[in-house]
């Protein structure tokens, strides 16, 4: 086996894979007949420099973490979880009717946690079913979790152009939630604190963000569920051999995924647009794959990793303004070229790193 | 419902099976040889947008389809690349492929055509044209026989015609050939097939390049025979249907050819029952008619009609060495 | 003299920093049985793969039939004639015994005109070489030792004239075993080259007409058989006289620590894998438990440490019942007293990329050794691992090392560490000594004296006969999932044992 120091695993090898996605994507640029050196600066000018620009990049971020955290909680008991997308989606649903529910009279001291409750549980709802399946029948978690990413999906046009549609609208989304429902945003804090902030759907959905990862990394690293949950990832026998119950493990494993990949909607629901939209994690759950491959599947990898692609989501937007020729796809294509590196080609350099930095490579 | 009333199901049936079919097959080669292919979808995506493409910059669909297998053999080699040669994860692959799909067609799109990502409609010159079998006109006044051969068996483009023959096709690869027996060995126990001399990285990559193929096809179909131009994520989950059909059929071609047929007759029926009550059940929202294809698989996955057995080295790469 | 069937010279391999073969000579005469022994790790299958073509060698030449050639994958080890059956079958289990010996010599693009063929040349060798199988059995649905006869059929189909077998009589009986000689005798006598690897002395001196020696990756020796002993040949093996002697310590057996009743137990395809066992197991003694792997001691060893649910039968330890109706999970039998030492460390006894702390409290992971806090506390952990470290002579002694980066002996003894330590009353010990360099063996045997003489009931699992006539108080011998007979230490002895492992009764047998 070729083992490589931790700086070269969670630091070299993460940028290696960046700058490469980076490089066939400025070829692609390039190709196009534009300079990839000049969209690479709109984009990073649309991503920090403009006003509110940080803030729509913190926002960003504030998705990819959630979904990020549920791909790494998940793989770290070797279970692959690629229905986020799905997860987030019911987790919408979930805040959703505890907002329509309460939100004419309960104040929103009790209604926002119950809200974020519910998102969490209606993702950690969506996960359980195909999490149940593999721990008692069986079934590949993979191709469950993508059916039902259908079916949820399925399932929310149903409900939004059915019951949950607003009255008088012929767009299939929710009602709007009453402002108590609301998560306030940074701007207005910060604002209201004499400090002078652009506007930007930032809202305290990020700092909860931030103690989730905090929370996930004590969950792995500092209990005893966690070791348990880490033994039965790297094996299975030595974990039942351990007295571990592996298909217990496996459901709450999941359960844990799905929440924190249904917490990604109150960033949306009860943060930035006070609705439920068709189709509105338009893609952040498989982002979260992404995200959680760069980050090593560690929070501190993850918060970083989820801050890159905020930036890129963002500065990608700043393309379609900017060029006629490039459009924000460029960023799913470098998206999909660093799942490629970091994830399906992620041993193709560590033999070629060990013999760069004089380490003898294993047979 | 009349006899020709069924035909007409049956032939638009087999108009949305067609893609299913083809990627299904794909799916089948690859998956039997060891390789999952989570990448249907975007191989699926990339070879209808390069199809397009094509035949709009050539006004040729001979042209278009070149491209798309192309695209689409590209990719697979990707695929093969990562998981083959360098034995990454087969799904974390698959999943990439189909976001570079997704990006790369519209980054593509926009950047030849400045359509928001669509390409130009197509000319009925640079498109496959219905065949119209001999006997159609003829014979349409046969009763039974005439609507059989004028509505179902006739008038469909050229990769329909394509997709019915993969499924004999791939059977008599896989279950009468050499290169299937071994095809077949390799995604049951690589080492065995290494220790009889053959080498288990070129068989796979064979396999995957076959699946290219198909999907191929599969996309053309939806650009320039079915379609008249490329829109941005036209497959829209096909592919994933597709790998649905293939667990559903249980890996063989026979059984996943009627897989791939029922779960476009869902599709194709969806479109007529919107809005009508029927018996028993009443209105049935159509999207709960388009995700039958889903629940019947995790139904199936989960053990509940037969168990599905996947080849025993599936998604497990080759390590010669310990 | 003639012409070597092979000549090898000077092959070296290294994985890593591990040397496997170390400048290996080695000649094997045209037409006889030639054995190559040595202890698990002395580097017979790498030898042999090299030969094969499955690893390449470093350095050194081979020569074939007197003439140098280079393999460098199967298919020309395969064209230079030679064939191999491997210790793991190389048979689809899905395919027919036909489609398994074509595969890789079809005979033609299309598999119609290939499958006449074959099923021809099937039955000439079946009738030459009298192996019969039926060419179109489904090959998972034979017995083993038709198994390895499709294997052998296959390097035969395939032209072979120098046939290799690594290790090739672990799976059967005494009573297959001596079948099979007969089938090698026979290629012999039709001009096959046979080399027969294994670390099994009678096999060797059985049926061989040459042996060669290896000892920790290098070839120490070469003899005539004839000319040589058994004892010798255990000598060259270890690099010193063996005794499996333990300075025993005799203790009193004491009251029932765990007892089984009428265990029965059927796989997932309904095979009957324990019929009917039962056993007591008594404070202060070893009972050891003999059979050719495979007949159910590893079923016996998952159902007794709560791996394996109970399906048909009870366990009783102390006022607690274990049943169908009253399970018990490995953690509720560890809180029993009991501690399992795991037959195969890599997959269960340790977590490989995990550091040595974290795989000293697998199992024990809820209790103190964790820490007392709610959270985990590693420092605590890697304190405690120290400890252990030392008391047990794992090197090296450092907690954050994976337990992938020790040695084999180091490995077990980790795991047996960790067994030890909460000083049960109980264990359950499998193969405590494969793949262990002899001081290890020495230590790890020691180790379940001191248990034993502390009062602790064990139960010891082992494919090494003589490990087992070693350390046992008693022995009882298990066939196809049954307990054939039970024999006291100062009885038993290594053809009595094997008569009872081939499944005849104790009765029948004496």
């Amino acid at each position: 086996m070729t083992r490589l120091p931790a700086w070269a695993d969670y630091v070299l090898i993460p940028l290696l894979n960046l700058a490469l996605a980076l490089g066939v994507a400025g070829l692609v640029v390039l190709a196009i007949g534009e300079n990839p050196l000049h969209a690479m600066r709109v984009m990073i000018e649309g991503a920090f420099v403009y006003e509110g620009a940080l803030g729509y990049t913190l926002y960003y971020t504030t998705n990819f973490i959630f979904t990020g955290l549920a791909v790494a909680v998940a793989f770290h008991a070797r279970l692959f979880n690629i229905g986020g997308e799905g997860q987030a989606y019911l987790g919408g649903l979930g805040a959703l009717l505890v907002c329509l529910a309460l939100d004419s009279w309960m104040p929103g001291p009790l209604l926002i946690p119950l809200a974020i409750a519910g998102a969490a549980a209606f993702g950690a709802l969506w996960a359980l079913i195909p999490a149940l399946l593999q721990a008692y029948r069986g079934s590949h978690i993979v191709i469950t979790t993508i059916m039902f990413n259908f079916i949820g999906a399925g399932l929310m046009v149903a409900v939004l152009a059915g019951p949950l549609m607003r009255s008088g609208q012929s767009n299939p989304e929710s009602r709007e939630v009453a402002e108590a429902a609301r998560l306030p945003f940074i701007h207005d804090i910060l604002n209201a604190m004499g400090f002078d902030i652009a506007s930007s759907p930032l809202n305290l959905a990020f700092p909860i963000a931030l103690l989730a990862c905090f929370g996930v990394w004590v969950l792995i690293w500092r209990t005893r569920w966690g070791y348990a949950l880490r033994a039965m990832g790297q094996s299975e026998p030595a974990a039942v051999y351990a007295g571990i119950p592996v298909a217990r493990m496996i459901v709450a494993a999941m359960a844990i995924s799905g929440a924190l990949a249904g917490l990604m909607a109150i960033n949306t629901l009860l943060g930035a647009q006070g609705k439920v939209v068709l189709n509105f994690p338009s893609g952040f759950g498989f982002t979260g794959i992404a995200v959680a491959l760069m980050g090593r599947g560690h929070p501190v990898g993850i918060v970083l990793a989820a801050f890159l692609f905020g930036a890129l989501f963002q500065g990608g937007t700043e393309l379609d303004f900017e060029f006629t020729t490039i459009t924000r796809e460029m960023v799913l294509l470098i998206q999909g070229l660093i799942i490629l590196f970091s994830g399906a080609l992620a041993l193709m350099f560590v033999p070629w790193i060990s013999r760069l930095l004089g380490r003898e490579g294993g047979a | 419902m009349t006899w020709l009333d069924l035909m007409l199901i049956l032939d638009s049936t087999l108009r949305v099976a067609t893609p299913l079919i083809l990627c299904a097959m794909a799916g089948l080669v690859s998956e039997r040889a060891g390789v999952i292919d989570i990448g249907l979808e975007g191989k699926l995506l990339a070879s209808a947008f390069a199809a397009a493409a094509a035949a709009a910059l050539t006004g040729s669909a001979w042209v278009g389809l070149l491209a798309a297998l192309g695209i689409s053999v590209f990719l697979s080699l990707v695929h093969g690349f990562a998981c083959i040669t360098h034995k990454g994860e087969q799904i974390i692959s698959g999943i990439a492929i189909n976001i570079l799909a997704s990006g790369l067609t519209v980054v593509a799109g926009v950047a030849l055509f400045r359509q928001g990502g669509q390409t130009p409609s197509l000319p009925r010159e640079a498109r496959f044209p219905s065949i119209k079998l001999p006997g159609s006109e003829s014979l349409a006044d046969v009763p039974w026989f005439g609507p059989f051969w004028r509505e179902l068996v006739s008038g469909h483009t050229l990769p329909v015609y394509l997709a019915v023959l993969a499924v004999p096709f791939v059977w008599w690869l896989l279950w009468r050939t050499r290169f299937g027996l071994r095809l077949r060995a390799v995604g049951e126990m690589p080492v065995a097939v290494d220790s009889a001399g053959i080498s288990v990285t070129w068989l796979r990559y064979r396999a995957v390049i076959i699946a290219g193929l198909l999907c191929g096809i599969a996309g053309a179909f939806l650009s320039i025979a079915h379609g008249a131009g490329f829109v941005r994520e036209m497959s829209a989950g096909k592919g994933y249907i597709a790998l649905a059909a293939m667990i559903f059929g249980k890996w063989r071609p026979w059984s996943v050819f009627f897989a791939c047929l029922l779960f476009g007759f869902l599709e194709a029926g969806a479109a007529r029952i919107q809005g009508v009550a029927l018996p028993l059940v009443g209105e049935v929202p159509i999207e709960v008619v388009l995700v039958l294809p889903y629940v019947a698989t995790v139904i199936l996955l989960a053990g509940f009609f037969g168990k599905a057995m996947p080849p025993r080295a599936l998604g497990v790469p080759y390590r010669k060495e310990r | 003299m003639t012409t070597p069937a092979v000549r090898l010279t000077g092959i070296t391999k290294r994985f890593g920093p591990v040397i496997a073969n170390d400048t290996v000579d080695l000649e094997v005469a045209s037409g006889t049985i030639h054995g190559i022994v040595g202890e698990n790790g002395a580097g017979k299958s790498t030898l042999v793969s090299i030969l094969y073509g499955f690893y390449s060698a470093d350095s050194g030449m081979m020569e074939v039939d007197g003439a140098p050639v280079t393999i460098a994958d199967s298919a020309q080890a395969i064209a230079h004639g030679i064939g191999m059956v491997h210790q793991h079958f190389m048979l689809i289990p899905d395919f027919t015994v036909l489609e398994n010996v074509m595969l890789g010599a079809e005979g033609g693009a299309l598999l119609r005109d290939g499958k006449a063929a074959t099923r021809a040349e099937l039955l000439r060798l079946e009738r030459d070489y009298a192996l019969d199988v039926d060419p179109d059995a489904v090959v998972g649905d034979l017995p083993v030792g038709m198994q390895q006869r499709v294997e052998i059929l296959k390097a035969l189909r395939r032209g072979a004239r120098i046939l290799i077998l690594d290790e090739p009589t672990g799976v059967l009986t005494p009573a297959e075993t001596d079948r099979f000689f007969d089938i090698l005798r026979g290629l012999r006598a039709q001009g096959v080259t046979v080399l027969l690897i294994t670390h099994k002395l009678r096999e060797i001196m059985d049926v061989t007409d040459n042996v060669s020696v290896m000892r920790r990756g290098k070839m120490v020796a070469h003899r005539r058989t004839a000319e040589t002993t058994r004892e010798e040949i255990a000598e060259l093996m270890v690099g010193r006289t063996v005794s499996f002697e333990v300075d025993r310590i005799d203790a009193v057996p004491g009251p029932v620590a765990m007892s089984a009743h009428g265990l029965t137990w059927h796989d997932a395809g309904g095979v009957a894998r324990l019929s009917d066992v039962s056993l007591d197991l008594r404070n202060g003694e070893i009972l050891g438990l003999a059979g050719v792997s495979g007949n159910g001691q590893s079923e016996l060893l998952d159902i007794l440490a709560g791996i394996v649910p109970v399906q048909a039968g009870r366990i009783v330890i102390g006022s607690r019942e274990v049943a169908a109706q009253s399970p018990a999970d490995p953690a509720q039998m560890r809180r029993l007293g009991l501690a399992h030492v795991p037959e195969d460390r890599h997959q269960r006894g340790l977590i490989l990329p995990f550091d040595a702390a974290e795989n000293s409290v697998l199992g024990y992971h809820d209790g103190p050794r964790t820490g007392d806090g709610r959270l985990l506390d590693p420092k605590a952990m890697h304190a405690h691992c120290a400890a252990l470290m030392a008391r047990f002579d794992v090197r090296p002694g450092d907690p954050r090392q994976r337990a992938a980066g020790f040695s084999g002996g180091n490995q077990q003894k980790l795991v047996m560490a960790r067994e030890i330590e909460p000083e049960p009353r109980i264990m359950l010990i499998g193969q405590p000594t494969r793949g262990v360099d002899i001081g290890g063996i020495a230590f790890i045997h020691a180790e379940i004296m001191a248990r034993k003489a502390a009062g602790c009931a064990i139960l010891l699992v082992s494919v090494e006969l003589d490990e087992i006539l070693a350390l046992s108080d008693r022995i009882m011998v298990m066939n196809a999932g049954r307990v054939v007979g039970e024999v006291p230490r100062a009885k038993a002895d290594t053809r009595r044992i094997g008569m009872m492992m081939a499944g005849v009764a104790e009765d029948s047998a004496a």
